[in-house]
């Protein structure tokens, strides 16, 4: 028996090192890091009060459903649809607003319509059989009609009697000169977190994403998790939407466009695997940290802004790269 | 009295009699073999004892009481665990998690309530322990040998007091040696009072530790015999139909 405890100590001690080497997270956090001192040295503009306000409030938003996308990803789903939804709850919340209503009808109002929509996606997924590709692509383009229909194409720039608590909940700052977007996205990564990693629920994510036939056969309420976890990519991106709404002060009907893209690109830059059963709450923010990094650098280092696509692309790929390389040296 | 009595069962699925009145029972610590070819209505059998498909005909009795099921976990409930033909693993969880999926322990008050990792590793460990397998809790499944694998599968079956055991296939893709583990983890079941059905196309596993041999062939039973009234001969000339049935 004493054996065996030592084996597990030892083991464990061993692998501390390989285990964080072996995070897809853990070298693209290197690279984080790596670019901020770069471009501390490089630029008197990077590391300033200012600038850095703006980089962290400017991921936020695709950070926050990129939590929402990671669950989805995890079970071996996608969706797209998230651009489309994060503009018609903007939308429904500045409609709403609009016609006089406060603003926590606006709010309630806002991510109801999420969770209807991500109810939509996950009972056509889950119940009827049909593939997320195809489901979140056609709900991305029912989204922004939708969004259209509500504004009759205008842009929206008056929220009415709450107009200013608005404004200060999504472009203020409450503590410490934190832009409030930081905040949210920190308190709803440490939620993501939690729940993967604590909750009955979040195994079973996993599960559903490394085997949905085990996950079946060993009684996991399959079908169910994956209503919610559309919810909860939707719920993302509706939260996302109401707090651009405030940073913005103006909402118009081509927000969010090619956001998910965006939103992808960051899940599986910070490690989560298309394939599913693989990917992390902190991985989802870090990479969506790298690609505002990338952007503000290029613009910062006076790169042309066109090569902006080239530089994130190229991440992508490395960063899958990184990955089929990890598992090329452990043949299973 | 047998644990598990099954009386005049038959199937249908639209024209198709996948089973046709088929009769056997099962004494606890009893181990059987249930064997045919591709298409005898093995899967079937299994299937109605697992609760994913309810009779057309016909009804099954445990410990003497009537029992329906509706879904998989109803049976689970009643004490029959499944090792499924392709175990039903997670390669991207843990020994542990595996073990434990669909019935993870938690810990805490009312709603809040957490994942105890630290039971669940303890109880796996105990259960490979006691299966004597080398499989560590902690240890990603997609890291492990068939062997091991079946391990986790089968620990999950002890969980639960379990009074039967179904094993589709269990040694259908692994080494010889790994056949050999497996076959003792059965041999262990048994010795603890658990009847187990082992459903195989192996002859030399249903015959090394088998105590019975139940045969079906296009739906219908045509032996059951203690093993050693028969032989491997006997018994593929069952499954084939060369020798059209024995008592």
């Amino acid at each position: 028996m004493a054996t065996t405890i030592d084996d597990h100590i030892g083991q464990r001690q061993h692998s501390l090192l390989s285990w964080l080497t072996s995070r897809q997270t853990f070298w693209v956090l290197i690279a984080v890091i790596l670019a901020c001192a770069f471009l501390s040295f490089a630029t008197d503009s990077f590391a300033t009060s200012n600038n850095l306000f703006n980089v962290t409030r400017n991921f936020t938003f695709v950070a926050v459903i990129a939590l929402g996308m990671t669950i989805v990803i995890i079970t071996g789903g996608i969706d797209l649809s998230v651009g489309s939804v994060l503009c018609l709850c903007s939308m429904v919340l500045a409609v709403t607003m609009h016609a006089g209503y406060s603003i926590e009808v606006g709010i309630a109002a806002s991510l109801g319509t999420a969770l209807i929509i991500g109810a939509v996606n996950g009972v056509l997924i889950a119940y009827v059989g049909m593939p997320p590709f195809v489901v979140t692509l056609g709900m991305l383009s029912i989204a922004r009609s939708l969004a259209m229909v509500a504004s009759n194409n205008t842009v929206v720039y008056q929220f009415g009697p709450d107009h200013d608590k608005l404004l200060a909940l999504g472009g203020g700052h409450f503590f410490f000169g934190i832009a409030n977007p930081v905040i949210y996205m920190v308190v709803l990564t440490l939620i993501t977190a939690f729940v993967l990693r604590w909750t009955r629920f979040g195994r079973h994510v996993y599960a559903i994403g490394g085997n949905e036939n085990a996950a079946v056969l060993t009684g996991v309420p399959v079908k169910q998790i994956k209503v919610a976890v559309y919810m909860i990519s939707s719920l993302s991106a509706g939260i996302a939407g109401v707090i651009e709404t405030g940073w913005l002060g103006a909402v118009t009907t081509n927000l969010g466009t090619g956001m998910e893209l965006q939103v992808i690109a960051a899940t599986v830059i910070g490690g989560a695997n298309l394939a599913g059963g693989v990917g992390t709450a902190f991985g989802a923010i870090v990479g969506a940290a790298l690609i505002e990094i990338i952007r503000n650098s290029l613009g910062l280092l006076g790169i042309n802004a066109f090569w902006q696509g080239a530089f994130i692309g190229s991440f992508i790929i490395v960063a899958v790269l990184f990955d089929r390389i990890k598992n090329l040296r452990q043949p299973s | 009295m047998p644990v598990l009595e099954i009386s005049n069962v038959s199937k249908h699925f639209g024209a198709i009699h996948a089973l046709n009145d088929v009769s056997f029972s099962l004494e606890p610590g009893e181990v059987i073999g249930l064997m045919g070819d591709n298409g005898a209505g093995k899967s079937t059998l299994v299937k109605i004892i697992a609760g994913n498909f309810r009779p057309t005909h016909g009804s099954l009795k445990m410990d003497g009481r009537e029992l329906v099921m509706h879904k998989p976990v109803e049976a689970r409930q009643h004490g029959i665990e499944i090792v499924h033909q392709h175990l039903a693993l997670c390669d991207n969880l843990t020994a542990a998690a595996n073990v434990f999926l669909g019935r993870e322990l938690r810990k805490g008050v009312g709603p809040f309530r957490v994942l105890d990792y630290g039971a669940m590793y303890k109880r796996a460990g105990e259960l490979f322990k006691e299966l004597k397998s080398e499989t560590r809790p902690r240890d990603l499944v997609k890291q492990m040998s068939g062997g091991q694998r079946q391990a986790v599968a089968i620990a999950r079956t002890r969980l639960s007091d379990a009074k039967i055991v179904l094993m589709d296939e269990p040694t259908a893709a692994i080494s010889v040696r790994q056949v050999a583990e497996v076959l003792n983890l059965i041999r262990h079941l048994r010795d603890q009072g658990i009847a187990v059905v082992l459903i195989s196309h192996r002859m030399p596993d249903v015959f090394t530790v088998c105590d019975r041999v139940v045969v079906l062939r296009r739906g219908r039973k045509v032996a059951d015999r203690p093993i050693a009234l028969s032989s491997p001969e006997e018994v593929t000339g069952l499954i084939t139909g060369a020798i059209e049935q024995v008592a």
